[in-house]
């Protein structure tokens, strides 16, 4: 079973790639479980995704103990990625997030904002770039499954971008 | 076989399973966290000859499913805790005039506005009784997406079936949350229709054989009357205290005399089972994670989850209960459907309550049972 | 009865509960000789009310009818006149019923311009309660609820019907029967929301309570007190104080709601196909 939290500002895209991540995980022939944090949980600008997949039904649906911590931002890495043990990976978009937390978990540390903003002249496209990191970290999903995941989501017309930056985010690691 | 797996919210795939039974008519008013259940049928409905319509208020929303319902559309609505106040009213006129109706309330905390995007199950003595005078109701409640998908149709087809209003109670948790199904194939459902009045000759409200009558639909050439005024079998207004108490003993009737088709749980390793964790809704996720916990500590807890909350189960529950040492009843309200338990197992079920927005911790559910291990009750 | 209106009542539900004088079974009757000219399709018809003294007319008409909820006239209305675009809906209410507890119906349908035909009865009072001013009580009137007269403005159902955008709005009295029966048979052929205010008389509830005399002297009030359009024009301010206009006072064309929405169904349905 993985679980994995995911977290940023609202408007980061946050839900959306939280829901790429399970559709990717259904269609390799896993459960998987999607819920998300809103109101006094969320506030303060750092909402919360949280994906769970197993090969196992799933019961409970939230996170109760994350393999995977992705912090888009700084007050959601100092809220979230409490927890975090040894063999669990923190990864972070060090473009927003400066102040790395004491942990013992295995810390990513990559310029996923900057990378949009750079190579797609976007910042828009920084959850799929991330997508694309977490992806491949998590060792779970292939390339592709994950690739076609996130061009059924994505609005029609940006197919071509969103696969770039998916390849970039998975390159990046 | 069933279809392709998936990943679909809870409330997607209510209003999925609401056109799989058929429902060709959503009259409904935005509110948090039912919202997704009316954007995807105002999306949905027009392709299949069906009706949208927002309406202006809560109360309006009610109204316009009956109006469609008496001209023979299976018609729903979807709200959350304020809404479904304003409607019980007409949840009463449904129940009196008997139109085939589903109210779907994903409940939110309350009283009052509460907190929108968080998860109650504050609603259940509502459900049973929140519009006024003596009725019966049917109340079914989804522990999972795919029970959105499919219990919505159970519904549906009971509203058909017994001609009354039917709750669909749902919770933030579920009605938010997405997760992998398999959706059963078309050709798997089964899909009630309304028995319907096929001359004038026949009495509107009179009850046949199996404790429900045909209904007079409009525009066939009848020219029956429907009113929420007590009536009689005609249909007309009747004060007579004899017509009076026995329409109000066939609503009742109605429902009592079929509960083997209407009450729906699902009983997992409850028979040989010390202690035994009922819930519903939501926290029947905590509960069955909370009896997983339990079994790895070889203390042997079983879990009943009930699908249909009213009428209340109380044979299955006695039955089923009776033997265990002790009743464990999670809900994310002060203790509401608890209160039936207690009343057919007044020494074993002990009730563990959460209220603050947040869907319970199976390891705060699986504590009471350890600590009355522990205790040696 | 005359045989032609038999076929629009159910004789024997009659005689009705209205109290002797009372206005509301001439709007009833009116109701039924506008349908006989205009030889309405019966089994295409539903007729549907609220609470009160008004919404009792459909337990008397040999209809689909449907006796709703205090206010709900509108909304139930609403729902089948979707399902049922081909209908022909009637609703008939109560000043009370349509303009305070309905009163978020009435602006919305008529926004929407929905295809019902919306006869009030106005008779400035909550009769089936007792007596109670509604939002059509005028100014200074006395109710159980006012006995000191009514403090509250009224409403100008014609202007408030016209504010939310009714397409066809007119307005008569039970004196006025015959321009009554015309306006009723033109709102029940025009293609959108109509409303037609009906005054009428209240003589144990409103009449008594005002001093307004026998139900034949709070006629003779409307008769004299009712002004043409055309009237109006000529009179001044202050003559016009305290008259009402009666006759068709407003008549557009617009969309109608539910066949637009069906309209939008065929394209999507004919889309899918393609």
């Amino acid at each position: 079973m993985k679980q994995l939290r995911l977290t940023g500002s609202g408007g980061q895209g946050i839900i959306t790639m939280a829901i790429i991540l399970a559709e990717g995980a259904v269609q390799a022939g896993y459960h998987a479980v999607q819920t998300q944090a809103y109101g006094p949980e969320a506030r303060g600008g750092a909402s919360k995704a949280e994906v769970i997949i197993s090969k196992e039904d799933i019961a409970y649906p939230k996170v109760r103990q994350p393999n995977i911590v992705l912090a888009m931002n700084q007050e959601g890495c100092d809220k979230y990625s409490g927890g975090l043990r040894k063999d669990d990976l923190l990864i972070v978009d060090e473009t927003f997030v400066k102040i790395l937390p004491n942990t013992e978990a295995k810390i990513i540390a990559l310029p996923i904002t900057t990378c949009a903003r750079e190579k797609l002249g976007k910042e828009l496209f920084s959850n799929i770039i991330a997508l694309g990191v977490l992806g491949k970290a998590m060792q779970l999903l292939d390339k592709e499954t994950l690739e076609k995941a996130v061009l059924a989501r994505v609005p029609k017309g940006t197919e071509e971008k969103n696969s770039q930056a998916f390849a970039i985010g998975w390159d990046l690691l | 076989m069933a279809k392709q797996a998936m990943l679909l919210q809870g409330n997607q795939a209510c209003a999925f399973g609401a056109l799989a039974a058929g429902v060709r008519f959503f009259a409904g008013y935005p509110i948090t966290p039912s919202t997704e259940i009316a954007e995807i049928l105002a999306q949905e409905l027009p392709k299949v000859n069906g009706r949208f319509i927002q309406m202006e208020d809560e109360i309006a929303s009610m109204g316009a499913v009956l109006g469609a319902s008496l001209a023979n559309v299976k018609a729903i609505t979807a709200t959350s805790g304020p809404g479904f106040s304003l409607k019980q009213e007409l949840i009463g006129y449904a129940s009196m005039a008997q139109i085939p109706s589903v109210i779907i309330n994903v409940q939110r905390v309350g009283p009052s506005t509460g907190m929108a995007t968080s998860p109650a199950q504050g609603d259940v003595m509502q459900a049973r009784w929140g519009t006024h005078g003596d009725h019966t109701i049917i109340a079914l409640s989804p522990a999972s997406v795919l029970e959105c998908y499919t219990l919505m149709i159970d519904a549906v087809n009971m509203a058909e079936k017994y001609r009354t209003p039917v709750i669909f109670l749902m919770d933030e948790v579920i009605g938010h949350m997405r997760e992998d199904v398999r959706l059963p194939e078309d050709e798997e459902l089964t899909i009630v229709n309304r028995k319907v009045i096929t001359n004038s000759d026949q009495l509107p409200y009179k009850s046949e054989a199996d404790g429900v009558a045909p209904m007079s639909i409009f525009g066939e050439g009848h020219y029956f009357h429907v009113t929420g005024l007590s009536h009689d079998e005609t249909g007309f207004p009747q004060n007579g205290g004899d017509v009076v108490k026995a329409n109000i003993d066939w609503l009742n009737e109605k429902i009592d005399r079929n509960l083997d088709d209407i009450i729906r749980y699902e009983a997992i390793d409850c028979q040989d089972a010390d202690y035994i964790i009922i819930a519903y809704g939501g926290t029947s996720r905590s509960a069955l994670q909370a009896k997983i916990l339990l079994e790895k500590q070889n203390i042997r807890c079983g879990f009943l989850c009930l699908k249909t909350i009213w009428p209340f189960p109380y044979e299955a529950v006695k039955t089923i209960c009776q033997h265990a040492k002790m009743v464990v009843f999670p809900e994310m309200n002060c203790g509401q459907l608890v209160g039936e338990v207690r009343k057919i197992l007044p020494d074993k079920v002990v009730p563990f309550n959460r209220y603050d927005g947040q869907l319970m911790l199976p390891e705060e559910i699986a504590a009471v049972v350890e600590n009355a291990v522990k205790e040696g009750k | 009865m005359r045989d032609e209106l038999k076929p629009y009542f159910r004789e024997n539900r009659l005689p009705h509960i209205w109290c002797p004088g009372c206005g509301h079974g001439i709007i009833m009757g009116a109701l039924a000789r506008a349908m006989a000219k205009m030889d309405i399709d019966k089994k295409n018809t539903a007729v549907i009310s609220g609470i009160g003294c008004s919404s009792r007319a459909t337990g008397y008409l040999d209809f689909d009818t449907l006796h709703t909820a205090h206010g709900r006239a509108l909304a139930f209305a609403t729902g089948y006149k979707m399902v049922k675009p081909e209908s022909k809906v009637i609703v008939l209410t109560g000043d009370g019923d349509c303009t305070a507890i309905g009163g978020n119906h009435l602006i919305h349908v008529a926004r929407r311009n929905i295809d019902l035909t919306t006869i009030v009865f106005n008779n400035n009072i909550y009769g089936m309660t007792g007596g109670q001013y509604s939002p059509l009580t005028p100014n200074g009137s006395k109710a159980t609820t006012s006995p000191y007269g009514n403090l509250e403005r009224n409403f100008d159902l014609v202007q408030l019907a016209k504010g939310a955008g009714a397409t066809f709005i007119a307005r008569s009295t039970v004196y006025h029967v015959n321009q009554l029966t015309d306006l009723i048979i033109k709102g029940i052929n025009h293609k959108g929301f109509s409303l037609i205010e009906v005054v009428t008389q209240c003589p144990t509830n409103y009449g008594r309570k005002n001093k307004m005399g026998s139900p034949a002297q709070m006629m003779l009030w409307q008769k004299e007190h009712a002004v043409t359009k055309a009237q109006a024009d000529k009179m001044t301010a202050e003559e016009l104080k305290d008259k009402f206009i009666v006759g068709l006072l407003h008549q557009e064309e617009a969309p109608e709601y539910t066949e637009q929405y069906a309209k939008m169904v065929a394209n999507l349905m004919g889309g899918d196909d393609k």
